[in-house]
This record gives structure tokens, C-alpha cells and sequence, in this order.
């Protein structure tokens, strides 16, 4: 029924080693974009695992804040310039911070759910907007980092990120598919369908949906602490709901089946972003909103469903 | 000497506003037993499936299974004591697959989910395919629930609810909807298959052909009070059933 999880560990091995090669034949611009799509692709894992069991996170932002922050002070402060160390520690705090407030949010469906996220999201905003030590709204830089110990070189630097990012990202979604097709998976799906019939068949709905709070917390930290270290600069906007909505937008254009259309309409995003930005300087969300009704029009569920459903035709 | 009683329910009271739904309700289910719960609309049979299941709590009372007192559980520490309940409309995931319904009810069924284990393991394949086969629904495996006809879902949602192997099977309303001629084929099946199993199953029935055939015992409700508690043949023939449950009685009065 699903794919074996030899068969999953080769695809991953391989499309990790091809996008590692063909990092070396891109050019700066679209390593960095590439690097962005992967880190922000990452937050957007997190919300399709929520959707999978019937609900949307607006306020996804909050996390990739608090990893982002937590990497920018690690370094700063502590002198941590691992970029693996830092991209973890930023998904670890980024659950941790969270964790108290997962059974609260795990009691709640559809808009409400939504809300509460958001509303979290707009206080972490409005701390750090306010916070000086933290930069105020302005936030603060930080510098290179490094891997296993060795500093990255100039002409590196940027290939170094994208190969970290691109392997973050094809190991996270390694592991959130061999999360989707074991039982706890299937029960958040159930969820979705009919909440009711999981409790009378024994299953607990609010530990499975505060579980995945708490894993959409940890792929939204990593995101934040590898957009940052892409960067160099962090700031409250990483919190705001309008970079909360963009993690929305790509898991839509994604749809819930297929991890590889996260990490594909996350570089759509970008794409679309630079692209418009550059030919449509102050009219790239106008852009990106007919983007997203053309998509939701011809395929209302997401890109995935384009291979996702040719594979269930192909079963027999 | 009787046995001692499976399901133990004392004095349950339940109301909705003014609306009384459960009266003085006392029943005690020995271990085996079929017994066939019937009334008209709102006489308060399925309040009562809903207390014993834990999606309603008596408003006083106590329900004990095996001695246990399960008033002020949750339905889902209910089920893992042994207590599963099918609904009058299936209660199904319609985008899913026949097979993968049965995985999700074994998965839910499981202590302790794992975020490893494939949902598809071999273990759950096996016991689902021998479930749906028993239920003669091995042919709509691979179809999706919301392709299916109203019987077939009828008895997958049964077939659902026999997953976790319950010492107890609540069955609400199991031939409604479904033609005359698929009723007692269909209740044949969930019978034969419940005759493997040791245990003790109830269930609200409205067609009285049905519940002298398979019933062992029959406790009508009124107005959220019970009525008659007796084998289908003396309880059919009871007056206060005859009047309000069957309409008998109010039929010959209208005639005469």
C-alpha cells in the first residue's frame, strides 16, 4: 500500500545527491533562492502535517521566529557557530517554547484553531517588536557559520547553506513520510474525516493533534534557523501573519498527499516572488494571488495531487 | 443462581431541558446474551447506547461493566475496556479506502501509536482482510467508503467496531436504511459472525421480524423508561409494547 521503506531510503539518498550536484552548476542568485525555499519549505511541512488532520496553522511564523532567534542568539551570545547545531537547537527551543500551549490548541478545530495560532504568533510579534535586547524591530545580524568546525570559504559559503538546506529538507521529509504512513499518520488523516469514530474506536484525537503541534514546531524552528543563517539578520517580521501566510500559501499549492510538493511550490514561491519583484516591483502578491486561484481552480488538491493520483491509478 | 451481569446499569436518569430521556433506568446484561432494545422515536433507546458508551454522561446513576463503574469515562478509555458501538448512520472515513478503514480502527485499537510503524504492516493487513472476509466485504477492499452502498457501509461500520475483539457490541439501529429484502441476509452475516466470538451484543431494532428471530431478550423503552424486559415472545405480547411500541393495540382500538 505504501512504499517500502528501503524503496523510500534510496529516493531520498538519491534526489539528496541530485540536488547536491546541481547545486553546483547553479548560480548565486538561485542557490540563495533555492536556500530560502528549502528553509521556508520546511515551516510549510510542518502546517501540511497539521492540514492532514483537518486543520491550518496562520500562525506558523511564530515558530520559524523562535528558531530563527534562537540560532542569531546562540551565535551572538554563546559562540555556537555550528550551522547543524544551530539549525536543531532552533527547532528543539522552537517545541519547547510551544509545548505548553500544544493541549490547549489540540482542543480546537477550523477557524478557531487558525485563530489561536495566529493570535499566538501576532504576541510573539508584538514581544519581540517591543523586546531591545532582542534588536527591537529592527532585530540584528549575525555572521558566518560554520560546519563540523571548519569555516566556510567566500565562494562557499552560499553552496555550503544550499547543501545543508536541500539535505534538511529531503531528511525531514524522509522521516514526516515514514510519519504519514505509520499508524499515528493514518490516525491524523482519520481525524480529518470523522474525529468522533478515532475516540470510539480508542484512539485519543487530542494527543495525535498535540503531537503534531509539536512536530510542526520543530520543522518550523529548523526553517527559521536556516533562513536565518541564509540571511545573516533576523527581525519580529519572521512572526508576522503576512510571513505567516506565505507558509499557508505554499502548503495549498502543495496539498496535503506529497511531501515533494512542499519543497516544489516553496521554490514556486520564491520563483514567483523574485521574479514579480523584479518585473513587478510592488505588485508581486497581485501575481501571486492569481498564481494561487489558477492553481486551486485546476487542481483543488494542490500539486501533489498531479502524481499522487497517478499513482493510484497505476495500482491495481 | 444467575451469572454475574457483563453490564450492570442502576437508576440512570437523563434530561434534556424538559424532555425526560432516561427514567429510572436499571438493566443488567449477563455475559452472552443478544438482546434487542426497542421503542418508538425518542423513547430513549439511543440515550441509552450513548450513556453506556460515554458520549452522554446520566445525569445520576451508575454503570458498571464487570464491576467496574465506567459513569465518568470518556469514550475512549470505554472502548479499551472492551465496549465498541456501531451508529444508526455509519460512522465511516469516506475518503478512504475499505482496507485502510479497517487500519485506522486497528491503529486507534493499539495502546500505544507509533510513528514508525507502517500503518499497512502486515499484522493489521492480515487481521483486516480476515475481518472484512468474515463480513463478506473482501470483494470492496480497495474501493473508497464513499463509493459504496448503504448495506456495505452498514456492515463495515460494524466490522469497525469489532476490531479491538470487544467483550461488549453496541449496534444502533443495524438494518435501518436498508431494503426488506437485504435486511435479514445482512443480519444473518453480522449474527454468524458475532456466534464466533465470546460476546454479548445489543441491539435498538424497530423491525419486531427481526428481533423475534435473533433476539435472546428484549427490553422496550417509553418516554425514557422501560416497559417490558422479557424474551421477544412475552415482551411482543406485552400490553404497554403492544399500545406504545408496536402501535397494535391503538391499530384494534382505531377499528373497532
Amino acid at each position: 500500500m505504501h512504499r517500502s521503506i528501503v524503496s523510500l531510503t534510496v529516493i531520498t539518498v538519491f534526489t539528496a545527491a541530485a540536488l547536491l550536484a546541481l547545486g553546483l552548476a547553479l548560480p548565486k542568485w538561485l542557490l540563495f533562492m533555492c536556500t530560502m525555499a528549502f528553509a521556508n519549505g520546511l515551516v510549510s511541512l510542518g502546517i501540511m502535517l497539521l492540514m492532514r488532520g483537518g486543520v491550518v496553522a496562520f500562525g506558523q511564523g511564530l515558530m520559524s521566529a523562535i528558531g530563527g532567534y534562537t540560532a542569531a542568539l546562540m551565535f551572538q551570545k554563546l559562540g555556537v557557530k555550528d550551522a547543524l547545531l544551530l539549525t536543531m537547537s532552533g527547532g528543539v527551543t522552537a517545541m519547547l517554547i510551544t509545548a505548553p500551549f500544544a493541549p490547549l490548541l489540540s482542543r480546537y478545530r477550523g477557524i478557531f484553531f487558525s485563530m489561536l495560532t495566529l493570535a499566538l504568533s501576532m504576541v510573539g510579534y508584538g514581544i519581540l517588536v517591543k523586546t531591545e535586547s532582542l534588536g527591537g524591530s529592527d532585530g540584528f545580524n549575525l555572521g558566518r557559520v560554520t560546519l563540523f568546525g571548519q569555516s566556510l570559504a567566500d565562494a562557499w559559503v552560499g553552496y555550503v547553506l544550499y547543501a545543508i538546506s536541500a539535505c534538511l529538507a529531503c531528511l525531514m521529509a524522509y522521516i514526516c513520510r515514514i510519519y504519514f504512513d505509520s499508524t499515528r499518520g493514518l490516525i491524523t488523516q482519520a481525524i480529518r474525516e470523522n474525529e468522533l469514530r478515532v475516540e470510539y474506536l480508542g484512539g485519543s484525537v487530542r494527543h495525535t493533534m498535540a503531537i503534531n503541534f509539536l512536530i510542526a514546531a520543530f520543522l518550523g524552528g529548523c526553517g527559521g534557523a536556516m533562513a536565518v543563517m541564509a540571511l545573516g539578520h533576523i527581525d519580529p517580521t519572521f512572526s508576522y501573519w503576512t510571513t505567516s501566510g506565505e507558509f499557508v500559501f505554499v502548503a495549498i499549492l502543495a496539498g496535503t498527499q506529497s511531501v515533494v510538493a512542499i519543497m516544489l511550490s516553496s521554490i514556486i514561491l520564491e520563483a514567483v516572488r523574485s521574479f514579480s519583484s523584479a518585473y513587478f516591483p510592488n505588485t508581486w502578491q497581485l501575481a501571486l494571488g492569481i498564481f494561487l486561484l489558477v492553481v486551486i481552480r485546476f487542481l483543488p488538491h494542490g500539486l501533489g495531487s498531479l502524481w499522487t493520483r497517478t499513482t493510484r491509478k497505476e495500482q491495481p | 443462581m444467575t451469572s454475574k451481569a457483563l453490564l450492570s446499569a442502576k437508576n440512570l436518569q437523563k434530561q434534556f431541558g424538559a424532555v425526560v430521556a432516561a427514567q429510572d433506568i436499571c438493566i443488567d446484561i449477563q455475559s452472552g446474551e443478544r438482546v434487542s432494545l426497542i421503542g418508538s422515536n425518542g423513547a430513549g433507546k439511543t440515550t441509552f447506547v450513548n450513556m453506556i458508551t460515554g458520549y452522554l454522561k446520566p445525569d445520576s446513576g451508575v454503570i458498571e461493566l464487570d464491576n467496574y463503574d465506567i459513569t465518568a469515562l470518556s469514550p475512549r478509555q470505554i472502548t479499551h475496556l472492551g465496549v465498541a458501538r456501531s451508529f444508526q448512520i455509519p460512522q465511516l472515513y469516506p475518503a478512504l479506502t475499505v482496507i485502510e478503514n479497517m487500519l485506522v480502527a486497528m491503529a486507534c485499537h493499539e495502546n500505544k501509536l507509533s510513528m514508525w510503524r507502517p500503518s499497512s504492516n502486515k499484522e493489521h493487513l492480515a487481521r483486516g482482510a480476515d475481518l472484512l472476509h468474515r463480513f463478506g466485504l473482501s470483494q470492496h477492499s480497495n474501493r473508497r467508503v464513499k463509493e459504496l452502498p448503504g448495506g456495505i457501509r452498514k456492515l463495515l461500520d460494524i466490522a469497525l467496531a469489532m476490531t479491538g475483539s470487544p467483550k461488549l457490541l453496541l449496534l444502533d439501529e443495524p438494518t435501518s436504511g436498508v431494503s426488506a429484502e437485504e435486511k435479514f441476509p445482512m443480519m444473518d452475516t453480522i449474527m454468524r459472525v458475532l456466534g464466533n466470538e465470546p460476546l454479548t451484543a445489543l441491539f435498538v431494532e424497530h423491525d419486531m421480524d427481526i428481533v423475534r428471530r435473533y433476539a435472546d431478550r428484549v427490553i422496550a423503552f417509553y418516554s425514557g423508561r422501560i416497559i417490558a424486559d422479557a424474551s421477544p415472545e412475552q415482551a411482543l405480547a406485552n400490553d404497554d409494547v403492544r399500545r406504545y411500541v408496536t402501535g397494535e393495540l391503538r391499530q384494534e382500538a382505531s377499528h373497532a
